[in-house]
């Protein structure tokens, strides 16, 4: 029997995994100084994220408002140039009403780099003390929200990692935790048998429509998320990636749509949808894994799994990643790197569900605060770019 | 989804499937068996790498996962590799780099 993990209790209410500070540059103009601030604490402690683009942005403005007001994290210093067009004082307010700690530093007002630097320092400083007094509290299986992600697949991706991530998130939506799988855009060629496992034919026409967006907007850019190494892997074809990827969604019914910093409220697994909507606007929809990583920690994951073939590194900021490996060659050959080994599938060393019941407890562990290995070699990635979406209609929510 | 190990290296994964997986790399010349039948590779293939479970007709779709993930773009006979070379998708063209992804000396 697992102990309970022990999680961060928030004065909104919200539980989280981790204790992070995070400290946000609002234009790149600003990075330095906020990753200066950032690299005088240790990394488990504080952490960079932010946004480039000196134009305004909703989508952008609403990632950084949902990843500032995480569970993961329990305040935020902004670190604004000053004559950039993102809209520093809403994201200010929507920290401050969640209860967390936050400042916003001008660098222009405060007197350039050296001054901004002591000066957030200073701050952050006597925040982490602060910090330290967040209360803990018991955190069960059904309070976690996990995301699952795919990246650097290969054939072997949709026979062991993607189907027992997907027994483990049968096995999570039926302890009501909520499990999120996503990019629409790797569905493509699965958007039937989805329909079909919506709770209501409302939401199934909607997953038909968001894939059938994915689509056309894949098309316009001439482009479809398929990489080449997936083919040195033995993947032919977009939609035999998207098989393979499917498999990660489990048998569960799907119980709802979302887009980037929608929150699901009830237990159950959801489909986010990555693809901006209107017309083809600011270029393709995820740049890389970790745009998509970001959103599913806007979305609230605690938690993400990451099923890799090839081998990806990577891991996030805020929320601590899991890596799946798919392939048992790969496995050898960067085990460092790797969490679990779903690859002795083919070897015939576990069978699907034993990995699907391992990854459980991998999250458990992880949960309770032991440290993922892209956590402990230091990955803290972070992408955000442009985007455009509309809000959702009542039909991706059932009752 | 339940696969099927077809002899020591090939797994099926779904019963609709007319190709099957590579369950290891197998070298040049390596032997498979379908149903009690012979086939050599022609060349070194990564797990993971299709091959066709019986004849399959140009226009045919490729079944994987008991779902279709391509056509056949001409005649594949048993035993052959299905890649690039011989099935493309039905919806966005794949792209490859020209030597694959392998890094120059």
């Amino acid at each position: 029997m697992e102990t309970e993990p022990q999680g961060y209790l928030r004065t909104d209410g919200r539980k989280g995994i981790r204790n992070y500070l995070v400290v946000v540059y609002l234009v790149e103009c600003a990075r330095h100084v906020a990753e200066k601030i950032v690299r005088s604490y240790p990394e488990s402690v504080v952490q960079l994220i932010g946004f480039s683009g000196c134009f305004p942005n909703d989508y952008s403005n609403r990632m950084l408002r949902r990843l500032c007001t995480h569970p993961n994290v329990g305040g935020a210093l902004l670190v604004s140039l000053g004559c950039e067009g993102f809209d520093r004082n809403s994201l200010q307010k929507a920290i401050a009403d969640s209860g967390r700690p936050v400042k916003t530093l001008g660098i222009q007002t405060t007197g350039g780099t050296r001054k901004t630097v002591e000066a957030g320092q200073y701050w952050v400083g006597e925040t982490l003390e602060i910090l330290q007094e967040v209360p803990r509290c018991p955190l069960s299986v059904d309070e976690l929200v996990v995301g699952t992600i795919c990246g650097g697949s290969d054939a072997t991706s949709g026979i062991t990692a993607n189907p027992a991530i997907g027994h483990c998130f049968d096995i999570l939506a039926k302890k009501s935790a909520r499990v999120i799988f996503e990019e629409t855009g790797e569905l493509i060629g699965c958007e039937n048998f989805m329909a079909e496992r919506a709770v209501t034919t409302e939401l199934g026409d909607e997953i038909r429509k968001t894939v059938e967006k994915a689509a056309r907007y894949y098309t316009t850019l001439g482009h479809g998320s398929f990489a080449p190494g997936n083919a040195d892997g033995g993947l032919t074809t977009l939609e035999e990636k998207s098989m393979g990827a499917y498999a990660k969604s489990g048998n569960s019914p799907i119980s709802g749509l979302l887009k980037p910093g929608d929150i699901p409220e009830k237990g159950g697994l959801y489909l986010l949808d990555v693809i901006p909507d209107g017309e083809v606007r600011f270029g393709f929809p995820n740049i890389n894994d970790n745009a998509e990583i970001a959103e599913l920690i806007a979305c609230g994951s605690h938690i993400i799994l990451f099923a890799t073939g090839r081998g990806s590194v990577v891991g996030s900021v805020i929320s601590p990643v899991i890596k799946v490996c798919a392939n048992p060659e790969t496995y050898r050959q960067m085990e460092e790197d790797m969490d679990i080994d779903a690859g002795k599938i083919l070897e015939g060393r576990a069978t699907l569900d034993e990995v699907g019941e391992e990854i459980v407890r991998k999250i458990i562990q992880s949960a309770s605060g032991k440290p993922t290995t892209s956590e402990a070699l230091g990955h803290q990635e972070f992408v955000l770019t442009y985007k455009t979406f509309e809000p959702l209609g009542p039909a991706c929510f059932p009752a | 989804m339940v696969p099927t190990q077809l002899d020591s290296l090939l797994i099926q994964l779904h019963p609709d499937d007319n190709i099957a997986c590579l369950a290891r790399t197998v070298e040049r010349g390596g032997t498979l068996t379908i149903e009690g039948q012979e086939f050599n590779l022609k060349m070194t293939l990564g797990l993971g790498h299709k091959i066709a479970l019986r004849d399959i007709s140009m226009g045919e779709k490729i079944i994987k996962f008991g779902a279709p993930i391509g056509s056949a773009v001409e005649r594949i006979s048993t035993g052959e590799h299905v890649h690039l070379h011989n099935i493309k998708s039905d919806y966005l063209p794949t792209y490859t780099l020209e030597e694959g992804s392998k890094y120059g000396d």
